[in-house]
């Protein structure tokens, strides 16, 4: 009998942690997909994700535009948020050392978060989505519907972002760029472009994170700590691995949840928090470029 | 034979200080080989850059002078437009995209050209003339020999249809033999395909084999030129360049050591 609820422990924790490790991929995705194009370290990932979540919610409930158009709004305010970001600020630092982006990213991140005793971004505002309320049972699944969404809408972007990347004309280019981006203007590719789009494709996919992340948590400044949750998962998976980004989400995602699970009835809770960057440390000792990372091709 | 490209009198400055390039002059003739010799450091590389527009990405820009494509000025284009005119620089050091693989890389010499049966076609033309390229095309370019990544180079030029082909030192780091192969494919391109190649080198021999027209750079300046057999047989270029002394004897490399070496802090 009780073997029987152990087990059932275990299998609700594994579900809880593959569809939320789904949803940090999302997240995840989002600091891949620059770092890919643009070599650049995006710190500011999390705020990005806060900032689409005030958009939704603000154009929600402040502004009372429907649902879908809130969504909408989310998606274009942090396209545009990307491109202009791009032309504004990290144009002007292409050439210098990655350190100035970096730099620029955290920047970014601390004047976002000091959003907070502003306006709209005080407080935590909830943000609904049309969902049931009670779980779906599959066997012995307990699966809550917005970690169904948010797994299957991670899912369908990573794989169309990895096709992208894959087969399209723009998006080998685009890999061209991250790879030398000096050679690829000699190509005659417009590199400033593709870091616009790198960062505008961060924006869509941050969007979609705020969204869903939004409704789990509710937004407030603290939804830019979902961000912290990338360095784990990108570190394990590789920073410029789109496989690796789901494979790290997974890892992170079921670590937490076990941890959590197991570990937190014994110290008290927690582990939760910090089970992911022991692992991320672990990671840097043993396999620095990630599960799936790109090595650097050294000739000798 | 009309000039397809003409550089007048121009200057180079890098960080708005440092003056590379002092009123360099050249010409290439369309469907012309032309060789630009000199030692390290003369500023063959940054007179390319100059051509194709990159070296802004080195904090230069051509600051006098005048340079003409088909009687345009393309000197304030950036190179994404360059290529578009149909002026393609393979750089130095057989830069490859390593972690894409051939196909990809030659794929990316074709970004400037949209339509797609065309590409398939152009692949098969480069594989034809580059056929160790062929068995190759789904390794990663990273790992490709060096001659195999010089080929993938100039390869990749080729996918964009270039009037005019830069090349800047192919021989560099390769064996004698593929250096041969190498530069009898570039004839090649140059006779069958109607490419002029400006082509920079240190290895005056075989750049002066193939070409019909040659300048010499030193220092940021043009300190001699004349067509290719001139040059050959000119007294200076035979004991600087070509390593041989006045009665045509091969001379120890240290005698001439005195000549223009210079401690590289940078390689």
């Amino acid at each position: 009998m009780l073997e029987a609820l152990d087990l059932q422990f275990t299998i609700l924790l594994l579900s809880n942690g593959v569809m939320i490790g789904l949803m940090y991929s999302l997240i995840a995705l989002g600091f891949v997909l620059v770092y890919k194009a643009t070599d650049a370290v995006n710190f500011a990932q999390g705020e990005f994700v806060m900032i689409a979540g005030f958009v939704a919610v603000g154009a929600l409930t402040v502004a009372g535009i429907p649902l879908w158009l809130s969504i909408l709004a989310a998606l274009v305010a942090m396209v545009g948020f990307g491109f202009a970001l791009e032309r504004v600020m990290l144009r002007k630092l292409i050439g210098r050392p990655i350190i100035a982006v970096v730099m620029a990213t955290i920047g970014l991140a601390a004047i976002l978060r000091g959003l907070g005793p502003f306006g709209i971004f005080q407080g935590t505002r909830p943000l609904p989505l049309p969902l049931r309320d009670e779980p779906f049972i599959l066997g012995p699944l307990f699966i809550p519907p917005i970690q169904l969404l948010g797994g299957i809408v991670s899912l369908v972007f990573l794989a169309g972002f990895g096709y992208f990347f894959l087969k399209s004309r723009k998006g080998v280019a685009m890999r061209a760029v991250a790879d030398n981006q000096q050679v690829a203007m000699a190509m005659g590719i417009d590199v400033e472009r593709y870091f616009g789009l790198a960062w505008a494709m961060t924006g869509v996919v941050s969007a979609l994170g705020g969204v869903l992340w939004g409704n789990m948590l509710g937004v407030d400044v603290n939804l830019a700590l979902v961000g912290f949750k990338v360095f784990p998962v990108v570190i394990l998976g590789g920073l410029d691995s789109i496989p690796g980004a789901i494979i790290g989400g997974l890892i992170v995602g079921l670590v937490e949840n076990l941890a959590a699970g197991y570990i937190d009835p014994y110290v008290g809770g927690g582990t939760k928090d910090f089970a992911p960057y022991v692992l991320m440390i672990l990671a840097l000792m043993i396999r620095p470029y990630g599960i799936f990372g790109k090595r650097i091709i050294e000739r000798v | 034979m009309g000039d397809l490209l003409t550089v007048n009198n121009i200057e180079v400055i890098y960080d708005h200080v440092i003056l590379v390039l002092k009123g360099v002059s050249l010409r290439v003739p369309e469907g012309g080989i032309v060789a630009l010799l000199g030692a390290n450091g003369a500023g063959k590389s940054t007179t390319l850059k100059a051509i194709s527009g990159l070296l802004r990405t080195e904090r230069g820009d051509v600051t006098k002078g005048a340079i003409e494509f088909h009687g345009a000025t393309i000197h304030r284009h950036p190179p994404d437009e360059v290529v578009r005119r149909g002026i393609v620089q393979v750089m130095e050091g057989r830069h490859v995209f390593e972690h894409l693989s051939v196909e990809e890389n030659l794929l990316t010499g074709a970004y400037t050209r949209r339509s797609g049966g065309e590409t398939r076609r152009d692949l098969d033309m480069v594989y034809g003339y580059f056929p160790r390229l062929t068995h190759r095309r789904n390794v990663a370019a990273g790992y490709i020999s060096g001659g195999e990544q010089q080929m993938l180079a100039i390869g990749r030029a080729l996918m964009a249809h270039p009037k005019l082909m830069l090349l800047d030192e192919p021989s560099m780091g390769l064996a004698p033999m593929l250096v041969a192969e190498i530069f009898d494919i570039v004839g090649r391109l140059n006779r069958e395909e109607g490419v002029a190649v400006l082509l920079a080198e240190q290895n005056a021999t075989i750049a002066l084999k193939h070409a019909q027209h040659g300048y010499v750079m030193e220092s940021g300046r043009i300190v001699l030129e004349g067509d290719a057999k001139t040059i050959s047989e000119n007294e200076d270029i035979k004991e600087f360049y070509l390593g041989l002394s006045g009665v045509g004897q091969r001379k120890s490399y240290r005698d001439v050591k005195h000549y223009r070496r210079r401690k590289r802090w940078l390689s």
